[in-house]
């Protein structure tokens, strides 16, 4: 088990600095001049545009240049925005935020995705599965950019049910931006474990022990979501990064002051630092989830083997 | 039974696939086409009523795209008067009027063609590199594979808006809708490039490459003559499921001011102008929302009913 999570550790290292490289040469080392772009649709003086090459190190070779950025970024520098405050310090200040909006979206997913799945796949094309279908269909369709202002419109607006921007009510803030965000990967967790769920009804251990008279109940839970639940648990895992994505769009229509609405505005007011910092530990935090996903499978699944 | 009637049972029996020809010496073997995979989706599909309605929405937001014109009921979407801004919807202006007092329909309207261009470019790079890059993959292995693979699972790191963002974000693309495209597909071809490399290791041992081989083919000829054409199926599905994906990115990275610039005419330009004025104004955030929906929906429709057509396992 150890010898696994230490190759599986060991291959995350390459993808890591291969991401950060990748960010890294798509800012830095790009045709077009970095520093204009940092500067936006503002003008930079001479004397600053050389200052800046200096402190990006622009004038060094593309390695020399990628070694110092790393030797930054290892150090928990992530530079500083126009305004001279530390990028680090903006994102300690605001991850707290994404993370209680990921994680409501996690919960939101998972429960309601569960259920709906199981109830489709206990019983395959019966009525209960086709609305599950067909609704998962719309759902997946609706982009969340869309259903975010509808859902802030209706229950914001219009029946009044949710605070519709800012995190001033507490947990009860991140409901609906919530929701909104797990739209999409509820329906994905839906479908997942209904196919799941439907493959394994049919399994033999399941009808052993429905054949020594166990109740529906105990035969679904015990026997068949346990089993049904892998897929699931690696996709929700797995699905961090994706639902960090989304909450770009969801933090800026609900104006929640998290990581995603600070790159939102970063873009707005031509912030590069920001931009670049934030999505280097999005980015960071996606592959160390897919990494705890990979060793959960192992741990879940004793049928894999570790090495 | 008239032999009408137990021609019709047959020809049921046969074509739904519940009794083989052989299985029932009464069949003539001989008349009875054996149907293959396309043939047999088909008509799946033709009965799948899922299809169809995202048949019937792609084919209008083809003509949408392709003819505003039409659409537009004879309004120029760059024709503006500020004494109309922000009007209701109307029997003659059916989306009403922008902030601007541009006529809202046509601007809608308009705006599907850098949807449609944008979602099919992305589309056809994101194919060409994952089935290359697939292909070679998983037909080589070896050294080849890993280096490819490393390659993917290092773009796999950035999710499709994230990467996107921060390529247009660097300016060095532009941002014309061209931009988009390649910014898109640059972090949108890993998941071709794994469907692909999976089904040609499937493919790659069975009887028949085998067979291909020993006649004398060349590795090009077995790859693209024997493997390939047997690895389309899931990539066709996926194909059609990520032009919607592609247009919902598109208008959100255009939301999120890294996408397309005015004056283009986009779906996300006209979300982001109408969302400061969503109370007093919601129909300027509605339209577009609808109509992008509509979009991304009629191409998951397709993809949801071709997948469930093409999949042997899933037919009862």
């Amino acid at each position: 088990m150890a010898r696994y999570v230490a190759r599986r550790l060991l291959l995350a290292i390459p993808v890591m600095i291969g991401a950060s490289f990748l960010i890294f040469a798509m800012v830095y080392a790009l045709p077009g001049d970095p520093i204009r772009s940092l500067g936006g649709d503002r003008p930079l003086a001479p004397a600053v545009v050389a200052e800046l090459r200096d402190e990006y190190n622009l004038d060094d070779p593309l390695v020399v240049q990628y070694a110092k950025y790393v030797g930054n970024l290892v150090q928990g520098d992530l530079g500083t925005d126009f305004r001279g405050r530390e990028v680090s310090e903006t994102i300690a200040q605001r991850l707290p935020v994404t993370a209680k909006l990921t994680l409501v979206a996690i919960v939101i997913e998972a429960v309601i995705g569960v259920i709906a799945g199981v109830m489709a796949g206990i019983r395959r094309n019966g009525f209960l599965d086709n609305v599950v279908l067909v609704s998962s269909t719309l759902v997946v369709s609706i982009p969340i950019l869309v259903l975010a202002f509808v859902a802030q419109y209706v229950f914001g607006f219009q029946l009044g049910l949710f605070p519709i921007s800012g995190i001033g009510d507490g947990w009860y803030s991140y409901l609906l931006p919530g929701l909104v965000l797990a739209s999409t990967s509820l329906a994905y967790v839906a479908r997942l474990t209904r196919t799941s769920v439907a493959e394994n009804m049919r399994a033999d251990h399941v009808r052993t022990a429905r054949a020594k008279g166990l109740p529906n109940r105990a035969v679904v839970v015990r026997h068949t979501l346990r089993n049904s639940l892998i897929p699931v648990v690696t996709f929700i895992g797995a699905d961090i990064g994706n639902l960090m994505g989304g909450a770009i769009v969801t933090e800026s229509v609900f104006n929640l002051p998290g990581i995603g609405r600070a790159i939102f505005d970063s873009v707005r007011q031509q912030e590069g630092a920001v931009v670049v910092g934030i999505v280097t530990l999005m980015v960071f935090v996606f592959v160390f989830f897919n990494l705890v996903v990979d060793v959960l499978y192992a741990v879940l699944d004793p049928r894999i083997r570790y090495d | 039974m008239t032999d009408q009637q137990r021609d019709d049972l047959r020809h049921d029996e046969v074509g739904a696939g519940t009794t083989t020809g052989l299985a029932a010496p009464s069949v003539d073997v001989t008349d009875t086409r054996q149907n293959s995979l396309w043939s047999d989706a088909w008509r799946a599909l033709m009965r799948n009523p899922l299809f169809w309605i995202g048949g019937v929405l792609g084919v209008l937001f083809l003509l949408v795209a392709t003819f505003p014109g039409v659409f537009a009921r004879g309004a120029d979407p760059r024709d503006c008067s500020l004494s109309n801004s922000k009007l209701e919807p109307s029997a003659e202006h059916w989306f009403g009027y922008d902030q601007q007092g541009c006529d809202y329909l046509a601007n809608v309207v308009y705006g599907a063609r850098n949807s449609l261009i944008i979602g099919a470019l992305a589309v056809v790079v994101i194919l060409v590199l994952g089935v290359t890059v697939g292909a070679l993959s998983g037909f080589f292995g070896g050294v080849v594979d890993s280096v490819l693979s490393r390659i993917a699972d290092i773009f796999y790191a950035l999710p499709l808006v994230l990467g996107a963002l921060v390529i247009l974000r660097s300016g060095s693309l532009g941002r014309g809708v061209v931009a988009v495209a390649i910014a898109l597909s640059a972090f949108g071809w890993m998941t071709a490039m794994r469907l692909v490399r999976s089904q040609v290791i499937a493919v790659k041992s069975a009887d028949y490459v085998a067979a291909a081989r020993a006649m004398g083919a060349s590795n090009s000829r077995i790859l693209v003559r024997h493997i390939l054409p047997n690895a389309v199926a899931p990539v066709l599905v996926y194909a059609t499921i990520t032009v919607g994906v592609l247009i919902a990115a598109e208008a959100t990275l255009t939301f999120l001011g890294v996408g397309l610039q005015r004056p283009a005419i986009s779906w996300g330009l006209q979300i982001d102008a109408g969302q400061s004025l969503l109370r007093t104004a919601p129909h300027l955030v509605f339209f577009p929302s609808i109509v992008l929906t509509l979009t991304v929906m009629a191409f998951v429709m397709m993809g949801d009913a071709l997948r469930d057509a093409l999949d042997p396992r899933q037919r009862s």
